[in-house]
């Protein structure tokens, strides 16, 4: 048994019993399921390169304060309205603000937990196998927050929705939070998701959304994980799109100790198209394990990844990039690319491309680099005055431009330039 | 202002400059020319500070300061300058931001203001004047997908620019028709002045009939094994290295 389980299983008969037997049931099975897979461990492919050790024999309390502790956070991180705001794990009343935008439905889990409808919770009885256990299933068993949004049908949001999630220092403190963000029938959305540490942060947050576009939708969702050093984050998204629906997505992480971040994609409608980016930049000792996976489930979709990771001192990034091309999903255009750079002598990246494909007429291409900065460009920046330091900045910074391609033009990089993480702090003219 | 004495430097382990001495004052035009494998780029490196070519003794003094255990950008900041042989691509940078970023992190280290961005317009507009370049190229990438001769125009625009105490000219000439040759030696004359000088490195005769040296010296083999007036360079284009050589044995 692991202390990192027990810890948490503990945590169960905390939580506010749900008045629906399936939610009650859904929890106690999913928490069976985790003890009964028990903690990973590095011989398993998909957990290769996470320092999972440390976790395992480490016991974590239950992390979610309550909201009193709301008027203690430092407003001035937090973005613009229309904002969602979790304070230490739980939903603000206090800081979020919707302005009544049409068409956009938001409620927090524990509303709905609370009120009466059963069937707006049925995501919680998603099933897991043994394989995605015990990180999912503990989120089922154990989580109680999260926001529930909807897009209606053919609702255009004009303004970007921020979804926040910042925290204070909760050493020891584990959190789960589920989200659900529905956009229908060609509505439109940009969603920005901040993950923040305030004062000393710590601990664990897990947190699973399951993301649904309907035909025609078109979303774009930047996610901004920033969290202090010593936290540890496990993130799954699972999004499904339906035909000629599109998504665009930025993960853009530096912080924490170990962030997992599990990104699983499914192409269910024809013409469907996903375009993910994503930049790792790890510095002192963190590991950023990444593992995404799309299908193509139906013919004609797309998608075009484009990754980056940056490992410094002795941090250490962990890709995996899985394409499936199911039988019958013919006609997909997808192509990955990965590309890493070592900026410190005990840094390390390890990068993983995988392409199943079992359709015709397919298009498909990966590719997947590990570098160290050019010597040739840096001493010719240096030459014209530059100091070391700036110059390998602008170096790195060119490096993962390419992966916002598309996704952020400038008018949202500018946006979102007060709430970028320091070491992406950047003039925005000096990249082409 | 520059002063070279019996420099020994390696390449990786391995001896390349072998007892190089050389005298430049301002105002001067040296030319240093040679064969391949001379060592003449050696030179321009180590001359501007590029990790992996070792000083293993002798002095390099600019200015009376010993400059041999500074970075290249300390070097850059005490005005000097190398023009590359083959200036480097860096996709995703943009040249005009690289340009103020250099210009400015130079003012920075000498204690000058730095330039804000109205300023430096103004100074790229009068300094594009010089030479015929298509400002376009200010709002690329730097040298990414530039022709040869654009990248080498970029160089001297640079030059112009950044406005240094020394100027080493690293093979300016390769890769350079007729035409550009000639731009970027009338770039190259429309910045020469009493308190500047310039190290030309060129492996053909044919630059320095538009950019006159006051004197030649040729490199063989890691130093100079003869100097002299301009009319030095044309017994070269003559008589080839190795007779030059033969008669300095």
């Amino acid at each position: 048994m692991s202390a990192f389980l027990d810890s948490q299983a503990a945590q169960q008969g905390q939580l506010k019993p749900s008045a629906f037997p399936s939610v009650q049931a859904w929890r106690a099975q999913a928490l069976a399921q985790a003890l009964r897979v028990g903690f990973p461990h590095n011989k398993l492919e998909r957990w290769k390169y996470a320092p999972l050790r440390p976790l395992a024999v480490k016991s974590f309390h239950a992390g979610t304060t309550d909201t009193g502790t709301d008027s203690a956070i430092d407003t001035t991180l937090l973005p613009p309205a229309p904002r969602i705001v979790f304070v230490n794990g739980r939903f603000s009343a206090e800081h979020t603000q919707l302005n009544d935008l049409p068409g956009l439905q938001v409620q927090s889990l524990a509303e709905a937990l609370a009120g009466d409808d059963e069937r707006r919770l049925n995501f919680l009885g998603r099933q897991f196998s043994d394989t995605e256990a015990p990180f999912a299933s503990l989120n089922t068993a154990l989580a109680e927050q999260g926001a529930l949004i909807d897009i209606a049908e053919q609702a255009v949001i004009e303004v970007p929705l921020h979804l926040v999630f910042i925290s204070q220092g909760a050493p020891d403190g584990s959190r789960y939070l589920r989200h659900k963000l529905d956009c229908h029938t060609g509505s439109q959305l940009t969603l920005i998701e901040h993950h923040i540490s305030q004062d000393g942060d710590a601990g664990l947050c897990n947190q699973l959304m399951h993301i649904h576009l309907g035909m025609q939708a078109r979303l774009k969702h930047i996610r901004i994980q920033r969290l202090a050093a010593p936290c540890i984050g496990f993130s799954r998204n699972d999004a499904v799109l339906s035909s000629d629906a599109s998504y665009q997505r930025m993960d853009i992480e530096t912080g924490g100790h170990l962030s997992r971040h599990e990104l699983n994609l499914s192409l269910q409608g024809e013409r469907a198209h996903i375009q993910s980016g994503g930049v790792l930049w790890a510095t002192g000792s963190s590991t950023f394990d990444t593992r995404l996976s799309v299908r193509h489930q139906a013919p004609n979709a797309g998608c075009k990844l484009t990754w980056r990771g940056l490992a410094d001192d002795k941090a250490r990034v962990n890709f995996y990039g899985g394409i499936l091309i199911e039988q019958g999903a013919d006609g997909a255009d997808a192509a990955l690319s990965n590309k890493n750079l070592l900026l410190g002598p005990q840094a390390q990246v390890n990068t993983q491309p995988a392409l199943e494909i079992y359709a015709d007429e397919v298009k498909a291409a990966h590719g997947a680099t590990v570098g160290q900065l050019d010597d040739a460009a840096l001493f010719y920046l240096r030459s014209r005055g530059l100091p070391k330091a700036q110059a390998e900045k602008l170096l790195s910074q060119a490096f993962y431009a390419e992966a916002f391609e598309g996704i952020a033009d400038t008018a949202l990089l500018d946006a979102l330039h007060p709430y970028l993480p320091a070491i992406l702090h950047r003039e925005q003219e000096g990249l082409t | 202002m520059l002063e070279i004495k019996n420099l020994h430097a390696t390449v990786h382990g391995k001896e390349i400059l072998k007892g190089f001495t050389l005298s430049l004052e301002a105002g001067k035009v040296h030319a240093i020319m040679g064969p391949n494998g001379a060592g003449k780029s050696t030179l321009g490196y180590v001359l501007s500070g590029r990790e992996g070519y070792e000083v293993t003794s002798g002095e390099i003094l600019f200015n009376g300061q010993d400059i041999a255990g500074l970075a290249p950008e300390e070097r850059a900041a005490l005005g000097i300058f190398l023009a590359f042989q083959y200036p480097v691509e860096i996709p995703g940078v943009n040249n005009t931001y690289f340009l103020r970023t250099a210009l400015n992190a130079q003012r920075k280290a000498r204690g000058e203001d730095e330039l804000d961005s109205m300023a430096f317009l103004k100074l790229v507009r009068q300094k594009l004047s010089i030479l015929d370049l298509k400002d376009e190229l200010l709002h690329r990438a730097v040298n990414s997908g530039f022709s040869g001769g654009e990248k080498k125009r970029n160089e001297i625009f640079q030059l112009a620019l950044l406005e240094p105490k020394l100027a080493i000219l690293d093979e300016t000439d390769s890769g350079l028709d007729i035409d550009a040759l000639k731009a970027v030696a009338e770039g190259v004359n429309a910045m020469r002045s009493p308190d500047r000088a310039f190290l030309v490195i060129t492996h053909y005769q044919r630059l320095l009939d538009y950019i006159t040296p006051d004197i030649v010296h040729v490199m063989v083999q890691g130093r100079i094994i003869a100097s002299g007036g301009p009319e030095l360079a044309l017994q070269l284009e003559r008589e080839g290295y190795a007779s030059i050589a033969a008669a300095a044995h």
